[in-house]
């Protein structure tokens, strides 16, 4: 009996000192793999390599304007993506009973999340450009402005992309707000749209900017979807138009050019360049740049959804 | 009784009633508004099915549905052959989706086979074994690993996996499906991870205790017990990350070795479904059969990753019924 039982012991301890033997070993690859990139890549950079266009087929110089098209994108993306997501989310959880039809539309952003982001590029080139773009072009006669890939539309695509992501972290802060402040207001005799713009958004601020961050994060690191939406090899010129208003000009992000992307940069020197191992330590300076954006991002999206439970954990 | 009267006539009064009505209807103007946005998501699902179908389905007019599968060649002597190619820019184009296929199932099985078993042990011991310090701090590391950008991983697999492989096994080809499928299991084992937790997290302590209480040793209770009781939670990531591994694009394209071989040997080099998309989509001629037999690739990717999805969710859904105890 006495026996019997060390033994059962013994197999348990076995299986779950595997089960803790998996997980360290996984650690310890993804320490070791970053901990190579970091390695190679941190003597490539420099405030120059962040800044200067690549030279000399690519060999020398730096990836300034693919950080440039990558906030620029990213920027355009948040613009289209936010307010959609945010006010989706509204809808969904103030004003939409638990139909079917609500279930449904739940469904679709669950499997919005779930389409392959390749996918997304066909639908980009498909809608985006070869519908939206060539009717824009048809109405307003611009010739072929509008429907080329373009910054506008890879931004367009990449919010169809992170939607998911801003209309769940915004639905999981506006669930937190207590009933009981809604109900408040109502009893102070605020309007549904009074109580939503001035009671239920404003608490659920920390979790929209949460899903914003996380978003651009996801935006920042895809390739597939902008792969044949504007996204460029090389270009001389930032994607930069003057913008004038009589005498006064301002240099604004072109929405209609062509631009280079940090993530599509890296695939691009890696696969395709005419040198990729003289390249290599370019590879891992530009691949090292965006690791670290993307993790800054993230640990900044943790640390406010971290913060903001806590402080709901206090109400 | 007085005072009623009044209240009643001032809230009917006809000024009143005119803000009431201006607020009812700005009111259900902005349910409106927001009602539209709200089903933006189901919108953009829809419109993504059309404009693939509106494209795919134009590939059909030229290429039969058979030719997706197979082309009968007849060669100089009269022999008729029957070849499984995909071969689109050639003289006599083969759009045979069957290598294709293959590449993608030999690339995101033995993905998913590995981050199942790794996944689901990091699940296990996230939510059973590491003490509560520790997971507070390793779950925000799991998220951070599932935000590391496919390309990266790419990147890391070609450069350092590649040659790593090569020089451990010594394949056929360097670049092949193991390759591509390590590499793919790097994005998918945090995907399953996580959601293994969540699914053994949300299993009622009573039953951890209930196991405890008649003597199960730890070991005992979590395979017995929890896994059991969890086990539609964990199939249904396992599922997620499957679709997944499925739908993955970069790490395929620069691992996988990019040769539309019809074979079963993972060490040979393969082309998978997205891969094929993205290195031959911006060379192609728009309108051309080409370009109609991509987007028809498109529809088979989506229909595959949109079954999985939804059984997924239909797993869930049911787990959340079940599990309110």
């Amino acid at each position: 009996m006495e026996l019997k039982k060390r033994k059962k012991d013994f197999s348990g301890f076995i299986s779950l000192g595997i089960v803790r033997l998996m997980f360290f070993f996984l650690a310890f690859i993804l320490i070791l793999l970053l901990g190579k990139i970091f390695i190679e890549g941190i003597g490539v950079i420099s405030l120059e390599f962040l800044i200067d266009e690549p030279r000399n087929n690519m060999t020398e110089g730096g990836i300034g304007p693919a950080i440039f098209g990558t906030v620029a994108v990213t920027l355009f993306m948040v613009l289209f993506a936010v307010p959609l997501g945010v006010f989706s989310a509204i809808y969904l959880n103030e004003y939409a009973k638990d139909t079917f039809f609500t279930r449904i539309i739940r469904t679709s952003i669950n499997n919005l999340a779930g389409v392959p982001s390749i996918v997304f590029g066909l639908f980009g080139l498909g809608f985006f450009i070869l519908f939206v773009g060539k009717n824009l072009d048809e109405v307003f006669e611009t010739g072929l402005l509008f429907g080329q890939p373009a910054l506008l539309w890879a931004s367009a695509t990449l919010a169809v992309l992170v939607l998911p992501i801003v209309i769940v972290s915004t639905l999981e802060a506006l669930n937190s707000v207590p009933k009981s402040h809604r109900d408040a207001s109502y009893g102070l005799g605020a309007t549904k749209w009074q109580t939503i713009k001035n009671v239920v958004v404003p608490q659920a601020r920390p979790g929209i900017l949460t899903g914003t961050i996380l978003a651009i994060s996801r935006g920042a690191g895809e390739t597939a979807p902008i792969l044949f939406l504007g996204a460029a090899f090389f270009l001389p010129n930032l994607p930069i138009a003057d913008l004038c208003i009589g005498d006064y000009c301002i240099p604004m992000i072109n929405p209609t050019e062509q631009f280079m992307y940090l993530a599509y940069h890296i695939f691009i020197m890696a696969t395709q360049s005419s040198n990729p191992t003289e390249t290599l330590p370019l590879q891992y300076g530009s691949t090292l740049v965006l690791i670290v954006l993307t993790f800054l991002l993230n640990i900044t999206a943790i640390i406010f959804r971290y913060r903001f439970r806590k402080s709901l954990g206090r109400l | 009784m007085e005072e009623k009267d009044f209240f009643a006539k001032s809230v009917n009064s006809k000024y009143a009633k005119k803000i009431k009505k201006f607020t009812r209807v700005k009111e259900s103007a902005i349910k409106f508004f927001f009602a539209v946005n709200g089903t933006m998501a189901l919108i953009f699902i829809i419109l993504i099915f059309i404009f693939l179908f509106k494209e795919g389905f134009r590939a059909l007019d030229h290429i039969g549905l058979l030719d997706f599968l197979y082309l009968d060649r007849t060669d100089a002597s009269g022999t008729v052959e029957r070849v499984f190619q995909w071969y689109p820019t050639s003289e006599e184009p083969r759009y045979s989706l069957i290598p294709l296929l293959i590449g993608t199932f030999l690339t995101a099985f033995p993905a998913t086979v590995i981050s199942t078993l790794l996944g689901v042990g990091a699940g296990i011991y996230l939510s059973e074994v590491a003490n509560p310090k520790l997971k507070e701090f390793l779950k925000p590391m799991i998220e951070l690993f599932a935000g590391i950008p496919t390309v990266v991983l790419g990147f890391v697999m070609l450069v350092i996996g590649a040659s790593f492989f090569n020089d451990l096994l010594h394949p056929a080809n360097r670049l092949n499906a193991f390759v591509a499928s390590i590499g793919l299991s790097f994005v998918i084992i945090p995907i399953i991870a996580s959601l293994t937790e969540d699914a053994l997290h949300s299993i009622p302590n009573d039953l951890r205790m209930a196991s405890y209480g008649l003597g199960a040793t730890k070991w005992q209770t979590v395979s017995k017990v929890i896994l059991p009781a969890a086990f539609s939670g964990v199939s249904a990531s396992i599922i997620l990350g499957f679709g997944r591994a499925i739908g993955e694009t970069m790490i395929v394209l620069m691992c996988a070795g990019n040769a539309a071989n019809l074979t079963t040997n993972i060490f040979l080099s393969v082309r998978t479904m997205t891969a094929t998309i993205a290195a031959e989509m911006g060379e192609v001629s728009q309108g051309s059969d080409h370009y109609y037999s991509l987007f028809f690739i498109g529809i088979v990717l989506f229909t595959f990753t949109f079954f999985l999805n939804l059984i997924a969710e239909i797993i869930v859904n049911r787990m959340r019924k079940k599990n309110t105890f």
